[in-house]
This record gives C-alpha cells, structure tokens and sequence, in this order.
C-alpha cells in the first residue's frame, strides 16, 4: 500500500534554518545540510527545503546549498525560492534534487509550470498555493483566494480554480500552505485541504499548522492529503519523526515504518 | 567502470551520488563505446518514453542497449529505463520500446478517486523470487515511486517482486539472465536504496536471457 508521506520543511535565510510565524520573528535553527540528514537519517519520507529570501532579495537560489544536501541524503528533496526561470529549474535539478516548487512566480507567470512540466516531466513540478479565507464567495468560490509574496499580497484567484489550472497546466502536485494555519501548530486547515484534494487527481500535501500527530492523522484520514509537510513541532525537538509516525502507524495510517 | 546511459531523459545526479555514497564510480555518459565497454550499464530515465524513444535514437544508442543486454552485461533498469526495455508503452498514443524484456507498458486507470496518478511515494515490494539484487532486503521493504505507467510483463515469471497501486498488483522489480529493471527508484530509496545499488555493483549474473 502506498504510505503517507511526512516532509520536514526546512525554511532557509543565508544558509541558516529558521522559524517564524507567517514569515516574522525568525529564529535560527541550525545547518540546514546537518538537518536534513538528522531528518532523512530519523525516518522523515521527503524533505522540502525553501530558500525564503531568495526570491524578494531578487537573488537566485542557493545552489551551492542544494547540491550539498543532495550528497548527503539519499531520499528525495523539494527545492523552492527564487526561481525565476526554467534554467533555474534546470540548475536545481542537476544539482541533484528532485522537485521544484513554483508559489509567486506561478501566479505572475503560469506557463513556467506547462515549460517546466514539459522541459523536466509533471513528476518534478510542484506548485505551492497559500490560499486564506475569503467571505467573498461571488470572486472566491471556493471561499478561499490566493496569496502570494509570503502572504504579502493577494493574487485575486479562487484557490480550487487555481489548483484545476495549475493541474491542466502540467503540475504533478500541489502543496496547501494555509495562510491561517501557518505556524499556529493548531492544525491543518482541513477544509481547504480537501476541497484542492477532491478537485485534483495529483497529489496534494497539506502544509501549515502540525502541532501533534492527531493533526497529521486528520489531514490524511479528513482532508485526504497525500502527504503532509510538518516544521515547528520537529524543529523544536518537541517530538522525533519516529514518535509521529509510530503514532499514526497505531492509529491505522499506512506509513513507512522501516528505513 | 559503471555507466549512467544519459539520453537527456531526466536528471541522473542523483544516480551518480547514490553510486558514490557507496563508493563505486560510476559515469554519466551518452558515447556508446563507452557503454558498450563499461563493465556494468544503469538506464535510469523520468519522463514520457516517447520523446526519450527519439533520443535514443538521436544518440545511436537503441542497439547499443541492445547489444549491452544480449551479450551478458549487468544492466539495471530504473523507473523510465525500465518501461523502455519492455516491447512497447501506452504512452503517447502507443510507443514501440526496445523489446529487451517481453510485455507492455499500460498506465493506471483508478476506480477510486483517492488514488492519485502519478503515484508519489514509498510503497512495499512482496518478493516474488529470490534475485541477487535483493540480498540482505527483507520483503514488504518499502521503495521510492514515481510513476503513471506500469510494467506489465508477458511472463509473470519475469516478476522478480510485486506492488500495490490503484487496483492492480504490477511488477515493480522484474528481469531475467543479466538484465534487472525497477519501476522504483534505488537511488531514492534511503539505505534499502543503497542496498540494492551495492549488489548491483557486485552481481555477477550466470548468463545472457
């Protein structure tokens, strides 16, 4: 069967891993290379690492860090951030990671993901969305509308139309970071959650307030995430990638238990 | 000398490293006199086998490939390499392959809507039978997939393990004589991964198929 896929994220400024809550209050949390292994090293399914002030210091991503991850973990990893262009997809890649996650750019500029779905495969596209709540059904649907630049502005795009197009378009998965939610380790926003996951036949991982892993079992049993990507409650040492999944494991979850 | 066939269908940098973390050098390369006199062959690939149908003919290498796997090589074929060893895929309104193992390559068609194509993520192999690749992986070992199409060979008995995946159990570890394919992928796949990698690396297999 297949299993749930839990995803450390790594958040990075200047080679640093840190942590704030929507984009303030940074704290510094370590080496982004040694995390990374400690993760894939304590059992986590697939890392995803955000080079966070590439794109608004107008700066291209880190290559020299995801190549250094790359020769130290053998699991696959997400690389997102200032990337601005195809042959900044093709950089990423051949510095040896797996998936490029497109957020603002994608909203700027959608054909970046048909050019690299077709340059690099749909399996290697990521879109990332950070959809808030919207009472404002007539523009928004779904009730939920795109954000972009770190929550910093709004893209004017209902969020289950936005993740249809980005599927037509070629995305091979889509990443529901709710704005809401984010850093609040109050749980995932499941409904959105859902609602991309019933409107998509990609996977979708659920992103943004795992606080315990009951969170994780709801965005995987309620919201049908395919995966789930998890930061505050692993970065503070308050539990190990082992005890979240030997909980959802008890609680019936399909999940890779031997590594 | 190991060679990574590069035939511009997906990134192999991550084959390469995988290969070095275990300390065998492997290269990446497209020269077919340098396949042909490598002493191992992997042919990994992601992408539609289409277009990488054209590139390896582009690069002269189809009958090289052939001729890697006819007379005795070690050959490994990973996710699209694999599909391409089989006689011909449903992708791209049907693709004739290589034909170096007997069967087809269909892509899945869920009944469930949760089952999401492509399939992302590690999911268990069941062995179907004792390989050398597999020395030391215990079964229900679960491997790195990413994939909408599936190996489907002629012979079940070309199985060498099986896995589940929106209603249909297909051979996700399949070869036979010197030639061994996954649909997986080792290089991803953690320590387990590496496993399979280091036996590849040291695999005398008996005979050509």
């Amino acid at each position: 069967m297949l299993t749930k896929r839990i995803i450390p994220c790594l958040d990075v400024i200047n080679r640093r891993v840190t942590k704030g809550v929507k984009f303030q209050n940074n704290v510094d949390l370590g080496d982004p290379v040694e995390m990374a292994v400690r993760y894939s090293d304590g059992g986590c399914d697939e890392l995803v690492v955000y080079d966070i002030t590439a794109s608004a210091e107008r700066r291209p991503i880190d290559i020299g860090m995801v190549r250094e991850v790359a020769e130290a973990i053998r699991i696959p990893f997400a690389v997102g951030g200032g990337i601005a262009s195809v042959e900044d997809m093709s950089r990423v890649l051949l510095a040896g990671a797996e998936k490029i996650s497109v957020n603002s750019l994608a909203v700027r500029d959608p054909g970046i993901i048909a050019e690299g779905s077709r340059a690099f495969g749909a399996q290697c596209i990521v879109l990332g969305m950070d959809p808030v709540a919207s009472p404002d059904r007539a523009r928004f649907p779904s009730g939920y509308e795109i954000t972009t630049r770190g929550f910093r502005e709004r893209a004017g795009l209902d969020a289950v139309e936005w993740a249809k197009r980005a599927e037509q378009l070629g995305a091979g998965e889509i990443v529901v970071n709710s704005v809401d939610a984010d850093g609040t380790r109050a749980g995932f926003e499941l409904t959105i959650t859902r609602l991309i996951a019933e409107a998509v036949r990609v996977p979708v991982v659920a992103s943004g307030g795992a606080g315990c892993p009951a969170h994780l079992r709801d965005a995987f049993n309620l919201a049908r995430a395919d995966a789930a990507i998890v930061a505050g409650m692993l970065h503070t040492g308050e539990y190990t990638i082992r005890q979240l999944k030997e909980a959802l494991h008890a609680d019936g979850v399909p999940i890779r238990m031997h590594w | 000398m190991i060679a990574i066939v590069d035939y511009k269908a997906g990134n192999l940098t991550s084959v390469q490293l995988a290969f070095r973390a275990i300390g065998r050098d492997a290269a990446v390369t497209s020269d077919p006199s340098t396949i042909l006199a490598a002493e191992r062959v992997v042919f990994p690939g992601v992408g539609a086998a289409g277009s990488a149908m054209r590139n390896l003919a582009a690069f002269g290498l189809s009958d090289v490939l052939k001729e890697v796997a006819a007379r005795g090589t070690p050959f490994l074929g990973i996710c699209l390499g694999t599909q391409i060893l089989l006689d011909c895929s449903d992708e791209d309104g049907g693709t004739p392959t290589l034909g170096i193992l007997p069967g087809r390559v269909p892509r899945f068609q869920p009944v469930d809507r949760w089952d999401k194509v492509p399939q992302i993520g590690w999911n268990q192999m069941r062995i179907a039978r004792l390989h050398p690749l597999l020395d030391g992986i215990e079964d229900g070992s679960e491997f790195y997939f990413v994939h909408s199409f599936y190996p489907a060979p002629a012979d079940p008995a070309l199985a060498i393990g099986w896995t589940e995946y929106a209603g249909v159990t297909f051979a996700s570890m399949l070869g036979r004589g010197n030639v061994a394919a996954t649909q997986f992928h080792p290089e991803k796949s953690g320590r387990i991964g590496l496993r399979l990698l280091d036996n590849f690396a040291r695999w005398a297999p008996a005979a050509a198929p």
